[in-house]
């Protein structure tokens, strides 16, 4: 592609077409499974049957027979080089390959490595384990049950499987004005667990030069940087000799924060055989032991006037950790950011309590385009919302009306302690009622009421209406860290004598676009046409650290870092001109593109003759450098509050409690919008995995801990015929702190949209008496709720 | 065993085991990785590729089917005249994100212009309901093969570049 004039590509925002793409659509992008290196090995993990059970022995003898098979690792070979265990992103410790016990299904307990894929998977079937099954603990609920068997009996006077206690807001505030209210609504729910499931599962190949030293791991990383300095941390290798490389990745959605033990067996795997050593996890692989989302066994209760003006909010929640606690995020957000579950309200009141607890399941917890909790969160509030909307007998887009925060409010300080930065609510909404014709469909509605009331019809009809707030960006590096790794982002950009730039970025793109966006952000900034410049990341060999890409955090931090750099070349450049056109750098003014002499527009210098000059013997004032570059690392002042509004509208069939989204309107709200289409794409990705949370997407167990949803036959995902046409609409309120006032959208709907399939579906079923029902909405959920008997969605009963 | 297959107008033989999937002899073998690999159970679709002009879910082939027959892959869809209709589509209306599912989605897409050129947005959705997207809630993938659809089965010499401003 050109960005010629005559094609009219936008010389900074706009619609401009992605950069990427021309690779992708020939089939041209390099996963890390199309990676072949000259003597490559192939690795295979074993993994447990049992959610629970005691390693008795291992006999890798027939294994190690192979005429394929190079090596066979187990926990024992592990520990030798005292690496059976590794760090969570949590400070837990979690098994590379199990020792002493298994501790959920999928577990990894041996990893061989074979001439190729086939064979080392042939190898797996030849290894004998020996288990002594241990009663398991799978369901949440009791896991603090004094007799419940202890799953981390690895951890030093450990007695149960309490993780941590965690809360947030006022608690005798909030149960003073509790009592003093007219109404109290409550509801229990749960959000059950769910797994991001990209297309293209985890996988690295990993390469240790025997003779430099120098360990490269091409990984399905969307934290490069986090990961080179954890494998430093764990392993015992010198950071500088480690290159880690994320090359185009095929989905991340927070499923490629971690470090799993496959990767760090493969990087074993080649230390141990001097060669390089390719691991890609199966579907089942991916879906039974990378980490899951949400698991939160939620109890509501919100408190209002008699006439709707909510006053409190109080949860508790019972956090299902997996056996080992690997949430990604902040140190001091063992809850991520779920403290923002006031949501878009003006209240008086709020408290919320965690607990977590081990289970016999995979360890996760935050992944899947979440914000660190943000969805669960926001589900809660805007189903609490919509009951009390049902408690009161008020519609439930009024009653959010009457609610939302004020324009004049913001920055608004929440009663959890979080700094709204910007927002003008009721704008939103109104705008989503508007496209959606609320109105027409509250009277479609009562009419179909009427023909199923008569007997006429036994198609139901929901409208559901959420209201969602992010807290995305993070973060503000003295709140906020990864492992104590403070969350700002670095970047460089380099201006070459020909005006051609090079933009270098600690963050990682799984389809964001970066190499598009990013470049436009300079691309406005300097005027250099966004295909003069070149993004490079994912590889930190060649880029500045930074903590990567989930939370949606890359533009609101790595592209306000990008916009940053791009300042400081200008202003560089502004002091070149000066000296090119012999006059005070203050008598000049920038229009994009070109530094020119105020008052004298025809006296001005292009960018492309400024960097030429900053290359060149042109004397420059003193204390100037030549060249035309700048670096900067980007520490964000506060997270950026993305939100938006969604109307939804379903169709159930009152006989088979099938439903059917019909219509779907997304109004969001993320601030300045770089490359619309790339937003639009966004919302639409996102909105579709609502819509599969809220009716299709979960993994359950049965009472031994057996993972039912560990193929795409079982963990239902929505394709073309479940999704209706999306329907978008934009407000934009800039970021105040930004500096280019853009939010992040990554996750908005993803957030924002579970909740507003629900409410429709449950709005359906009213005539019914349903007040609420827990996802997914299967058929079967539904047809119970309607009989008033409703299901446990996370459990095989 | 011995096998041949023309692949996207090309013959490889090649000595395979009998038990290789067709996904692994395109991408391992023939160094075609073009075709992903994405679920072992016929779901996900982003392993769609063409045998004798129908499109098979290359996971659940396996080599020696194809022998002596014909596959096209998705970089058999450019040829000497330039990009597909549906490739330039999916770079217009931002059809692709990720990009991991799209290889699988253009071959469907293509089969079905190849049938019916003017699909309306049921039949487009149908064509690929076998076939799984997680980055775009499909509805850019449905507008890009509709821009195919709409360019006609002709190809031009305007390329991309043409097209670079997204349509709204």
């Amino acid at each position: 592609m050109t960005t010629t004039e005559e094609h009219a590509s936008p010389v900074g925002y706009g619609r401009l077409q992605r950069k990427e793409d021309t690779r992708f659509i020939r089939g041209h992008g390099t996963y890390v499974d199309d990676i072949t290196l000259p003597g490559m090995l192939h690795g295979a993990v074993l993994r447990s049957p049992y959610a629970h059970a005691r390693i008795v022995s291992i006999d890798t003898s027939s294994a190690d027979a192979h005429p394929k098979v190079k090596a066979v690792i187990t926990g024992e070979t592990l520990a030798g080089l005292n690496l059976a265990w590794m760090p969570t992103l949590s400070q837990d410790v979690q098994a590379v390959l199990a020792t002493d016990k298994v501790r959920f299904q999928g577990q990894e307990v041996a990893f061989v490595i074979a001439e190729d894929r086939y064979s080392a998977r042939d190898a797996l079937e030849l290894i004998d384990v020996d288990y002594e099954p241990l009663p398991p603990v799978v369901d949440a609920l009791q896991a603090l049950d004094p007799d419940a068997p202890v799953i981390r009996d690895d951890l030093e006077g450990r007695r149960d499987n309490h993780i941590f206690d965690w809360e947030a807001g006022e608690s005798a505030r909030t149960d003073e004005v509790f009592a003093a209210a007219d109404v109290v609504s409550e509801q229990d729910m749960l959000y059950p667990r769910v797994h991001p499931a990209p297309i293209e599962t985890c996988g690295a190949v990993a390469d240790m030069d025997p003779v430099t030293g120098k360990l490269t791991v091409w990984t399905t990383s969307q934290a490069p940087h986090a990961h080179r300095t954890i494998y430093a941390l764990v392993a015992g290798l010198p950071e500088h000799k480690i290159r880690v490389v994320s090359p185009d990745i095929g989905g991340g959605f927070g499923n490629k924060v971690g470090i799993y033990p496959g990767y760090v067996c493969a990087v074993v795997g080649s230390i141990l055989t001097g060669k390089p050593v390719k691991w890609v996890e199966d579907r089942s692989e991916n879906l039974m032991s990378t980490s899951f989302a949400r698991d939160y066994h939620m109890h509501g209760e919100i408190a209002s006037t008699k006439d709707g003006k909510i006053l409190g909010i109080r949860v508790r929640v019972l956090a299902d950790h997996g056996a080992f606690n690997g949430t990604a995020q902040p140190t001091k957000f063992p809850a991520g950011f779920f403290g923002v579950f006031t949501g878009s309200y003006d209240i008086e009141a709020a408290h919320c309590s965690v607990v977590g607890v081990y289970t016999n399941k995979a360890p996760g917890g935050v992944a899947y385009a979440c914000s660190f909790r943000i969805t669960e969160a926001v589900y809660l509030v805007e189903r609490l919302v919509d009951v009390l909307a049902y408690d009161l007998g008020v519609d439930p887009a009024e009653l959010r009306l009457r609610n939302l925060l004020r324009p004049d409010q913001f920055p608004y300080q929440s009663k959890t302690g979080w700094e709204y930065d910007s927002g003008d609510y009721p704008r939103t909404l109104g705008l989503a009622t508007e496209m959606a014709h609320y109105d027409d469909l509250r009277a479609e509605q009562a009419h179909r009421r009427d023909l199923n009331s008569a007997g006429l019809s036994r198609d139901l009809m929901g409208i559901g209406v959420s209201f969602f707030t992010e807290a995305v960006g993070a973060g503000p590096r003295k709140h906020m860290d990864i492992l104590g790794l403070g969350m700002a982002d670095g970047a460089e950009l380099r201006v070459h004598p020909t005006g051609k730039a090079v933009l270098r970025l600690s963050c990682q793109t799984q389809g964001q676009g970066h190499e598009t966006t990013f470049a436009q952000i300079v691309a406005e900034e300097l005027g250099i046409a966004p295909d003069d410049i070149d993004v490079v990341h994912g590889d930190t060999d060649q880029t500045p650290f930074g903590l990567g890409t989930y939370g949606s955090r890359s533009t609101p931090v790595s592209g306000a870092a990008a916009a940053v750099v791009a300042r400081r070349v200008r202003e560089r450049a502004k002091i070149v001109a000066s000296a090119m056109l012999e006059v005070n750098p203050d008598d000049l003014e920038w229009e994009k593109g070109r530094w020119f002499v105020r008052g004298d527009p025809e006296a001005g210098k292009s960018i492309q003759d400024i960097a030429m000059a900053a290359h060149s013997t042109l004397e420059l004032p003193e204390g100037v450098e030549g060249h035309l570059d700048a670096t900067c690392v980007y520490n964000p002042p506060n997270l950026t509050y993305p939100f938006g509004a969604y109307v939804c509208v379903v169709d159930v069939d009152a006989d088979t409690g099938q439903v059917k989204v019909r219509k779907f309107v997304a109004v969001d709200d993320c601030g300045v919008r770089i490359n619309p289409t790339i937003v639009e794409g966004q919302v639409h990705g996102g909105l579709a995995d609502g819509v599969g949370m809220a009716l299709m997407q979960v993994m359950a167990f049965d009472e031994e801990g057996n993972h039912l949803g560990g193929s795409f036959m079982d963990y239902l995902l929505p394709t073309a015929m479940e999704c209706p046409s999306w329907e978008l609409g934009e407000t934009c309120t800039p970021s105040p702190h930004h500096p280019i006032g853009a939010k992040g959208i990554g996750e908005s709907a993803t957030v924002g949209s579970p909740a507003a399939v629900v409410n429709a579906v449950v709005d359906a079923l009213k005539p019914y008496r349903v007040r609420h029902a827990d996802m997914p909405l299967t058929p079967a959920a539904v047809w119970r709720a309607m009989q008033g008997r409703p299901l446990r969605t996370d459990l095989a009963i | 065993m011995e096998i041949s297959v023309t692949v996207n107008g090309q013959t490889y033989q090649r000595d395979i085991e009998p038990r290789l999937l067709l996904v692994h002899f395109l991408r391992d073998e023939l160094g075609l990785t073009g075709t992903h690999w994405g679920c072992d159970t016929s779901n996900c679709g982003a392993c769609v590729v063409w045998l004798e002009g129908v499109p098979v879910k290359s996971c659940t082939v396996l080599a020696v089917m194809a022998d002596g027959r014909a596959v096209r892959t998705v970089e058999g869809l450019e040829d000497e005249v330039g990009l597909d209709p549906v490739q330039r589509g999916f770079m217009a209306c931002h059809g692709l994100q990720c990009g991991f599912c799209t290889p699988g989605m253009m071959m469907t897409a293509r089969w079905l212009l190849d049938r019916d050129p003017d699909p309306s947005e049921e039949d487009i959705r149908e064509a690929i309901s076998g076939q799984v997207c997680r980055c775009t809630g499909y509805e850019n993938i449905v507008r890009s093969i509709r821009w195919a659809a709409e360019q006609g089965v002709t190809r031009k010499e305007s390329d991309v570049e043409s097209t670079s401003e997204v349509p709204a």
